[in-house]
């Protein structure tokens, strides 16, 4: 096979072609794997000296910043000033006893206000749904906690959200900056969300703080991206015309550049905002207290009915922030007619102010729209249990066999011939990939970040958690791509199912792995069920734009060539459509990566689960390698795609 | 004649694109043409283009996109620095101003009109036209008489409530308007004003726009693409080519004697006698008395075609706005343009 790397017949060009050197690359990975037994032991697993202590020199980096530079001291100074906000929200929200003592507000005033803040931003369909979420809560007896969840994000994300602005307009300012910044913030957005936490729990500890705080951390790569996005896509004109204006550096950041970036400032507010939700559900594992704790101890005690009630708060509380902060994104001033008055200008002032003084008298007569306590709640978990276990016993034929098939005959093979690979044939068949996606450059960025990882010493892991992602992402686009052009078909139903996926991708990932556990228990099945569904979503999504978005000409082209809808799909349609598909690819990649990570508590044998060891006995060393080689497969798929999806619009002419 | 004020003068600006381009400019010898430039890895969108502006003219500068017209504008308002040259205003190099005199200098002097308007999406019409006076720091209430004062003067009283978005383009370019006239700048500078209008509001806005100058009197840059827009508002017209003047002169000089290849090919559709004036075609007396009733000067040749038939004058007198002679016109040469020249 390495012969048609020698034996090049077209011997007069002056370079090997791409296909060429790709073919001969993969001889070299098929010839690897055929010849395992007989290998040195050193190309089949990493040898030891390719093996460096890099969990030893971050750890030490860490406590020479920690003891040494100090930086404990502005940490913890950092985190107290945090606390206090903590306290005053805590105080205010669910009545804790803490500075200002004056609460907690009445659930039907903070209701009310999500309502009216609800229609003010879209109308009476938001207005239900804010105000309902408050209502769903306070009904389910999940006040309290809900509370101590929302108290975080209230902190948090304006800290996330100035941090952000702050620093992108610095990116925005100074190329250099801009050049730093870029590569922080790829590596920043592929980190699993537990690699945050580690270092977290070294400089501040565990508790609500240190879930803010990583919460912070967590959500300023959005907003740094949108900030810079928004104020690079201001129309020359504008700024020109700012300048026309006779304005000030400053004034033209302030008055004309941000307020017309406006809308991608939002988009970033927004991003933070879900970002802030997924995290602070998931730093539950770091004693963060709240709905995420709750889900977390009923999930892992198998309590399906009370973990649906939660998982339903999560997803209200979810879709509400979503809406609401979008709605605010599209909002676009209007004007009011000449002379009309204050209150009419103000209505939602207005509005809110009479509603509050309402519900805060109400709640003076009538304790239940002041508190409501865990005895008067409603629950559904037991009827839930009851449909619950009567649907799993009448699926379970189902479930148990699809649970032996997929284990005996699917993961278990599947897991050990991806151990079986020897890492030298990995590397060279990643090597043969990339040159033929992006010749040499692509081939040495997968050797790059493969190599690492191999050098992190983690490769048996390593490995397991890129069997069950391509497993997952490959059922994902078996399910994924048919139900994209089945949607895709009618604009009506097109309409209909980008919904349903919008919606389901703001729900924290955490959420997915309600229903897998409910159907298959603890252990491998529930988690690739869990990744493939988490998978599927964006694979749906981005298929349906990418089908809808062929320009309507080239399809009437096609009909008036005569081509059957059959024809025009395979023909026009999908090569128009690829490139965007493919970007569905990239995130359905990326999002497995991090479900992956989350699912490892119920039972992996991947990095995840090295992670959790991580966490749980603070080794910061150990944690951000483990993040970082999980980092480096999502931004080598990354590349590789963009690499691909660039050449193909080239080709097109889409760019 | 008192000799006119030069309010704008440029000499040899020079503004070229690329890595380290005054080096490159400061070691060019010779009269290097674009295209030699652009192999040095240049793009020259400004070349040696010397331009005096006087006080209430109207220099229109006529160019296909790519001719380097926006980006002399730009130079003018020194909205990008130049590569080579001076450019004073009032005789002030504002090259050499720093920041802060250089705001100065917008806050008070000048005005600009977008192409696509640039009005801030946020700030409904009113808070548009008083954006430069708040930027100078003017308080809040003359801020809004001043404001409303230039939206009545651009026909759009009633609508200071009203967001960009929720305005035609024709009135947006309006608030645009108002608002590079709010500070009273000397010199206006629009840059394709009304190229991204529809041909009827255009004409419209055109008319608007004479209205507009009779009344205020401004010293005026005007860019355009459109070389009818051109002939009928510019008192001079310059037209570039590859970042370089082919011929400045007014539209009468540009139409009966194209400097260029390139200027003629323009002139050939035109109607020349819609453009030319009887002043155009007006020369000294030099002592001989044309009899008879004299024609105004601003009067188009197409304007006089039955008087011209009619005549039987050989020389026909042109007197200016105030009625007094300033020349004669052979009637032949005016016939001539009305009709083509005999082959």
């Amino acid at each position: 096979m390495t012969a048609a790397l020698t034996n090049n017949p077209q011997a007069r060009l002056p370079a090997l072609s791409k296909t060429r050197v790709a073919q001969g690359l993969l001889g070299v990975a098929v010839l690897l794997v055929l010849t395992k037994t007989v290998l040195p032991a050193g190309l089949v697993r990493p040898p030891e000296w390719l093996v460096w202590p890099f969990a030893d020199w971050i750890n030490a980096l860490f406590n020479f910043m920690r003891d040494d530079l100090g930086l404990m001291h502005v940490t913890r100074g950092f985190a107290e000033g945090v606390e206090w906000l903590l306290d005053v929200t805590a105080n205010l929200l669910y009545g804790r006893n803490r500075w200002p003592y004056l609460g907690p507000i009445p659930w039907s005033v903070i209701a009310v206000t999500a309502g009216v803040v609800g229609y003010a931003l879209q109308g009476w369909r938001l207005a239900l749904l804010s105000a309902g979420t408050f209502v769903w809560i306070v009904v389910m007896g999940q006040w309290t906690w809900s509370m101590e969840t929302l108290s975080v994000i209230v902190v948090a994300a304006p800290f996330s959200i100035l941090f952000g602005l702050l620093i992108g307009v610095l990116g925005w300012k100074s190329r250099r900056v801009e050049k730093i910044l870029n590569p922080i913030l790829n590596i920043a957005q592929s980190l699993p969300h537990f690699a945050y936490m580690i270092p977290v729990v070294v400089f501040i500890g565990v508790g609500p703080k240190a879930g803010a705080i990583v919460t912070i951390i967590f959500s300023v790569p959005p907003m740094i991206r949108m900030t810079l996005l928004g104020l690079k896509k201001v129309s020359p004109e504008v700024v020109e015309s700012g300048h026309m204006c006779g304005a000030t550096r400053w004034q033209l950041l302030h008055s004309v550049q941000i307020p017309t970036a406006r809308t991608d400032i939002l988009v970033g507010v927004n991003q933070v905002i879900m970002q802030c939700l997924a995290m602070v559900v998931l730093a539950s594992f770091i004693g963060m207290p709240g709905l995420g704790q709750k889900l977390l101890q009923l999930l892992q005690a198998l309590k399906i009915g009370r973990s649906v009630e939660i998982g339903i708060t999560i997803v209200l509380l979810a879709v509400m922030l979503d809406r609401c902060t979008k709605a605010w994104a599209v909002r676009q001033p209007e004007h009011f007619e000449k002379g009309t008055s204050w209150v009419v200008r103000n209505k939602f002032l207005v509005i809110w102010a009479v509603l509050v003084a309402v519900a805060f008298a109400l709640a003076q007569v009538f304790p239940m729209l002041d508190q409501v306590k865990r005895s008067q709640a409603l629950s559904m978990a037991k009827p839930i249990d009851a449909v619950v276990d009567w649907f799993i016993v009448l699926i379970d034929p189902v479930t148990q066999w699809l649970r032996w098939f997929l284990i005996t005959w699917i993961l278990i093979p599947m897991r050990d011939a991806y151990l079986y690979l020897p890492f030298s044939a990995v590397l060279a068949l990643l090597a043969a990939i990339g040159w033929a996606i992006g010749g040499l450059r692509s081939a040495l960025v997968c050797i790059a970040f493969f190599g690492l990882i191999a050098m992190s010493g983690w490769w048996d892991r390593a490995m397991i958690t890129v069997y069950m992602v391509s497993f997952s992402v490959l059922l994902a686009l078996l399910v994924g791509f048919p139900m994209g052009i089945w949607g895709a078909r009618h604009d009506k139903r097109a309409v209909k199912v980008l919904l349903i996926c919008d919606t389901l991708q703001t729900f924290p990932s955490f959420i997915y792995l309600i229903p897998v556990v409910m159907l298959f228990g603890v252990n491998d099945v529930a988690v690739v069920s869990a990744v493939f569904l988490f998978a599927a979503v964006p694979l749906v999504r981005y298929t349906i734009e990418g089908l809808r978005g062929v320009p309507e000409a080239l399809i009437e082209a096609a009909n008036m060539s005569g081509a059957t809808q059959r024809q025009t799909l395979w023909n026009v349609r999908l090569p128009m459509a690829l490139p965007t598909i493919m970007v569905g690819v990239n995130q359905s990649v990326m999002f497995s990566l991090f479900m992956v990570i989350i699912a490892a508590f119920i039972g992996t044998q991947d990095l995840g689960q090295e992670m959790q060891r991580a966490l749980s006995s603070t080794d910061v060393g150990k944690g951000l390698v483990l993040g970082l080689a999980v980092a480096f497969m999502g931004l080598m798929v990354d590349h590789l795609v963009n690499r691909w999806a660039s050449r193909r619009r080239q080709a097109l002419g889409l760019a | 004649m008192t000799t006119p004020e030069t309010v704008i003068s440029c000499n040899n600006v020079w503004k070229l694109f690329g890595e380290k381009a005054e080096n490159y400019l400061a070691g060019m010898t010779g009269n290097p043409t674009f295209d030699e430039i652009r192999q040095a890895g240049y793009i020259a969108a400004v070349r040696d283009v010397s331009v005096d502006i006087n006080r209430g003219e109207m220099l229109v500068i006529m160019g296909l996109s790519g001719s380097g017209k926006s980006t002399f504008v730009r130079c003018l308002s020194r909205l990008l620095d130049i590569t080579g040259g001076t450019v004073k205003v009032e005789g002030q190099d504002i090259g050499a101003l720093d920041e802060k005199e250089l705001i100065d200098l917008r806050r008070n002097k000048m005005g600009m009109v977008f192409q696509s308007f640039g009005l801030l999406p946020h700030r409904n019409v009113l808070d548009n036209v008083a954006f430069p006076l708040e930027m100078r720091g003017q308080d809040r209430h003359t801020r809004r008489a001043r404001a409303l004062e230039v939206i009545e003067l651009v026909g759009l009283g009633g609508r200071e409530e009203y967001f960009p978005r929720e305005l035609s383009g024709g009135q947006q370019q309006r608030v645009g308007i108002a608002r590079s006239l709010a500070i009273e700048p000397d010199i206006w500078f629009l840059d394709e004003p009304f190229s991204a209008l529809d041909p009827l509001i255009r004409r419209e806005m055109q008319d608007e726009f004479l209205r507009l100058q009779e009344m205020l009197g401004k010293t005026i840059v005007f860019i355009t693409h459109d070389f009818d827009e051109a002939l009928r508002l510019a008192d001079r017209i310059a037209i570039m080519k590859d970042g370089a003047v082919e011929q400045c002169d007014t539209p009468d000089k540009i139409v009966l004697e194209p400097a260029t290849e390139y200027v003629r090919k323009f002139t050939e559709e035109i109607n020349k006698a819609r453009v030319v004036h009887a002043r155009g075609l007006a020369r000294p007396i030099n002592g001989i008395a044309p009899s008879g009733e004299p024609i105004a000067g601003h009067t188009t040749i197409q304007e006089m075609g039955r008087l011209l038939v009619n005549d039987t004058r050989d020389l026909m007198p042109v007197s200016d706005k105030n009625g007094k002679v300033i020349g004669a016109m052979a009637r032949q040469e005016a016939l001539d343009v009305l009709f083509g020249a005999p082959a």
